[in-house]
């Protein structure tokens, strides 16, 4: 009846989980009954869990991706503490646990925490910059959310029923095959990224058709914004490297459900198959985290520069072909693999030619900042931050293409190091800037600049006291994962790395803090113009936060820096455009088909992974049964009348005629 | 017009004279709905057909390892594989009279025409899993080697794609009947055509990729 799912599934004898799921639930159930006894939950439903509209969808993105990162670094934190505890002792997390602990660590901070950062930002920014009143998909969008909201589910209930993976955040065979990892853990892993990488391919698709279809008038391409053009080359990789993981986590999912033989040591089984097919998703991953980021320092350094962006076309062109160059290099990953000399030195050095276009980005953003009127806010501190963070990284990147070098340094500590600081340094800061550059559009008022500023300065230098320590075990010889050691001279270096890690905790401590100030304080920090930041592109020409349906009347666009030279000719004119002939709106209707559909998936995917087959038949039948009744509805759009309309612009343009008299009095 | 279409008050063509009034509408800007409902679903089919170049790219390594096993040679009747690309392929043909019959609002067209594409995918599956029932009796299962498992998954998972394109043939048949020839539905049965034919070409790859060299070779 229940599969392999019994009572001894619930870790009892085990205290760590135990007390940690304790502490999950008790805050779930905590916010449950908040939301329930206060009445907020048919406004949840209505605004919100249904909402298709793409602000509402991106912020609830970077809602799970904040809320996960604070799972991702309580793994962090114990591994920290684990490894300067372990010198010559077990330490406090047995090996088992451990092992979990960092394979959940990667596959958090990963697919749930830069994956829905990233996808949330480019969801509420990108039809903004484009001029345009929503995405191409808005249904389609919440079920690619809800999916992914899955997969974070499925991973935190493994804390609680059963096990996590303990073959860390890839999980190469004959490691993750059945004879080796029994358990579910692997199942857990392999059945919450097939579902949420689904989710991944749907954002991809509809972020992809939104910028190449939905345009305002006159915003052709060499027109858009910088982070329209890296949204896009972002979501191409995902439409083109999410099908390969779909496809290779199943064959694995063949390997231990059904005894085939696609990793396995017998009967012609091949692993290092799964190794190479893996990073042909994973090496574009890298850039479908990375470029979104490239896109959001691209708008800041330019905002607060007070310069458009230098090379913009220079930059349209490194992004693309970083797009193209990150399929061409995946064996790098895995040098020591022993293709051959040839083989090795051909990736080797396609892998530093990727140095190229990233490093016509940085000269950019340099170029950009040379000669500006730079305003030293939050955003572009993370900005800077990143820059010099990212080249170090980068160079440690060049060096670890190197395959002599490659063949010292694979898996160990060194590498640990190297991708920490291009993802902390580059994806992390991007999300973190974007968050804080965005956050007063997003809800109309800024954050706390100073609680910012101090958390900034503790992730960076949190970020050098924890990893620099890392490249130098490395180099010494430490390989990862290792639960513990008895080597004398690593153990000063992985106390400094354990007090990086409490310095980057405080950083964490002040954003929270940060959130908490600036909603209490949210008066005197409100946005009253919708264009905080003096900013260039058209998110900035609507009012904070934007009307659902984002611009009354849709934008002519006539430059690139679209908002920028609406500014302009408005100071010139002394006067705002012409009052526009306002017309009634249609709006995509709220559906909570995405919602439903992933309430079936996960019931889909735990039975999946405890072989409950019949509720595996059954929720498929109900997942079918969701689209079937979405697929007939009568009535897919809304009105939203005139008059309203004509109200919600007339309030945004008396806002905009006393800036634009506040500047013209200035100057 | 058919009574169908003025019931839903809205059609294919006249869809496209109202985009200038909706302009703002979620699918405002430059193209019409029906171009950006097809746009997406071509990029869906482009990943669905990445998705397929790994299991092609993986059957393509594994098939020399038979680990002692049959190989392609030994199992693959081209006589029967024969009958199912040529029912395949006629089942493109009438998908796409389907297609004319929904353009043209042919509803009896439209059924009749449906009905055979779900006959001929049916045979087409039939024949399919006859063919993996009686492998799998001759001991030649995907257990049995690498090759085998590369071999069952490249093609079950077209065989699965057909199972889905089957379902969504039926519930689209019962939309047009419920609803008639709505806007909405007629883009539906564009993503449907789009997607039958997607699957064509595939079985195109798989029998000359599989079935030839593999008896050839």
């Amino acid at each position: 009846m229940w599969g392999k799912l019994s009572w001894a599934a619930i870790p009892f004898d085990q205290p760590i989980p135990l007390i940690a799921s304790g502490v999950v639930g008790g805050v779930i159930t905590g916010v449950l009954a908040l939301i329930t006894l206060k009445g907020w939950l048919p406004y949840l439903w209505r605004e919100w869990i249904t909402s298709v509209d793409h602000k509402r969808i991106g912020i609830m993105y970077i809602l799970l991706a904040m809320v996960m990162l604070l799972r991702g670094f309580t793994d962090a934190i114990m591994m920290r503490s684990q490894q300067a505890l372990a010198f010559r002792s077990q330490g406090y997390l047995p090996p088992e646990h451990y092992d979990q602990i960092f394979s959940a660590h990667g596959t958090l901070m990963i697919f749930f925490v830069a994956m829905p950062f990233v996808i949330g930002l480019m969801n509420f920014v990108v039809p903004l910059q484009l001029g345009i009143r929503d995405v191409a998909f808005p249904t389609l969008n919440s079920v690619g959310f809800w999916l992914t909201a899955t997969g974070v589910l499925l991973v935190n209930i493994s804390l609680l029923v059963g096990e996590f993976a303990r073959t860390g955040w890839l999980p190469y065979p004959p490691l993750s095959e059945l004879t080796y990892s029994p358990g579910v853990g692997v199942d857990y892993y392999l059945w919450s990224l097939e579902i949420s990488g689904v989710g991944t391919l749907l954002a991809g698709i509809n972020l992809i058709t939104t910028v190449l279809k939905l345009h305002a008038p006159g915003m052709t391409y060499m027109r858009m914004p910088m982070f329209c053009w890296t949204t896009l080359a972002s979501n191409l990789l995902i439409v083109a490297a999410f099908p390969i993981l779909t496809a290779t986590l199943t064959m694995l999912v063949l390997d231990r459900y059904l005894g085939f033989h696609f990793f396995t040591n017998e009967a012609g089984g091949n692993m290092m198959m799964f190794v190479n097919l893996i990073w042909v998703w994973g090496h574009p991953e890298v850039y479908i985290l990375i470029l979104p980021a490239f896109g959001v320092f691209s708008e800041v350094v330019s905002t607060f520069s007070n310069k458009p962006l230098f090379g913009y076309r220079s930059m349209v062109a490194a992004t693309m072909v970083i797009c193209i160059l990150s399929f061409t290099v995946w064996l790098h990953h895995f040098f020591t693999m022993g293709a051959g000399a040839d083989v090795n030195a051909i990736f080797g050095i396609a892998s530093m030619i990727i140095a190229v276009p990233t490093g016509v980005k940085i000269f950019n953003w340099l170029f950009t900042m040379y000669g500006g009127r730079i305003v030293y806010s939050t955003p572009i501190l993370w900005s800077i931050g990143f820059m010099v963070t990212f080249v170090i990284g980068g160079m440690t990147g060049v060096l670890l293409a190197v395959p002599p070098a490659d063949f010292v340094l694979h898996n160990s500590l060194f590498l640990v190091a190297h991708f920490h600081n291009v993802i902390i340094g580059g994806v992390l800061f991007g999300a973190f800037a974007g968050y804080t550059y965005w956050f007063p559009k997003a809800f109309g008022f800024r954050l706390h600049e100073g609680l910012g500023k101090a958390s900034f300065w503790c992730w960076i230098t949190g970020f050098y006291v924890a990893f620099m320590p890392l490249y130098v075990l490395g180099l010494m010889g430490m390989t990862r994962r290792m639960q513990h050691y008895d080597v004398a001279a690593w153990h000063p270096w992985l106390l400094i790395a354990a007090g990086g890690a409490a310095i980057i905790f405080i950083g964490i401590i002040l954003q929270i803090a940060q959130l908490v100030v600036s909603i209490r304080r949210r008066e005197q920090l409100r946005d009253e113009t919708g264009d905080p930041w003096n900013g260039r592109s058209l998110e900035w020409a609507t009012p904070s936060p934007p009307p659902a349906f984002n611009f009354a009347v849709l934008p002519r666009i006539e430059s690139g820096d679209a908002y920028w030279g609406m500014k302009e000719r408005a100071l010139q004119q002394a006067r705002l455009s012409e009052e526009p002939a306002y017309a009634e709106i249609e709006m995509p209707r709220n559906s909570p088909t995405g919602f439903i559909c992933a309430f079936f998936a996960t019931i889909m995917g735990f039975a999946l992974i405890w072989h409950i087959w019949w509720m595996v038949g059954l929720a498929a039948v109900g997942a079918y049964a969701t689209f079937v009744v979405f697929a007939w509805r009568d009535v897919d759009e809304y009105i939203i009348p005139a008059e309203t309309v004509a109200r919600i612009d007339r309030a945004n343009r008396s806002a905009r005629s006393a800036a634009l008299a506040r500047r013209q009095a200035a100057s | 017009m058919t009574s169908f279409e003025a019931a839903a008050g809205r059609s294919d063509e006249r869809e496209s004279s109202e985009r200038q009034r909706t302009l703002g509408h979620a699918a405002g800007g430059l193209a019409s709905k029906r171009i950006i409902t097809a746009y997406g679903f071509w990029i869906f089919l482009l990943s669905d057909i990445i998705m397929f170049s790994a299991f092609f790219a993986t059957y393509a390594v594994l098939v020399g390892d038979t680990a002692g096993g049959p190989g392609g040679r030994e199992l693959f009747n081209l006589h029967n594989v024969g009958i199912e690309t040529a029912v395949l392929l006629v089942s493109s043909f009438t998908c796409g009279l389907a297609s004319i019959s929904a353009r043209a609002r042919s509803v009896s067209w439209f059924y009749g025409a449906m009905t055979a594409t779900f006959i001929l995918g049916a045979a087409f599956l039939t024949i399919e899993i006859r063919e993996f029932a009686s492998m799998i009796a001759r001991g030649a299962g995907p257990t049995r080697s690498a090759f085998l498992s590369a071999f069952f998954t490249l093609v079950g998972c077209h065989g699965l794609h057909i199972t889905a394109g089957l379902l969504w043939l039926l519930t689209m048949m019962a939309q047009v009947f419920a609803k008639g020839y709505r806007a909405d539905i007629l883009r539906r049965i564009l993503c449907f055509s789009l997607f039958w034919h997607a699957l064509d070409i595939i079985w195109v790859a798989i029998f000359t990729v599989v079935y030839l060299m593999g008896v050839v070779l």
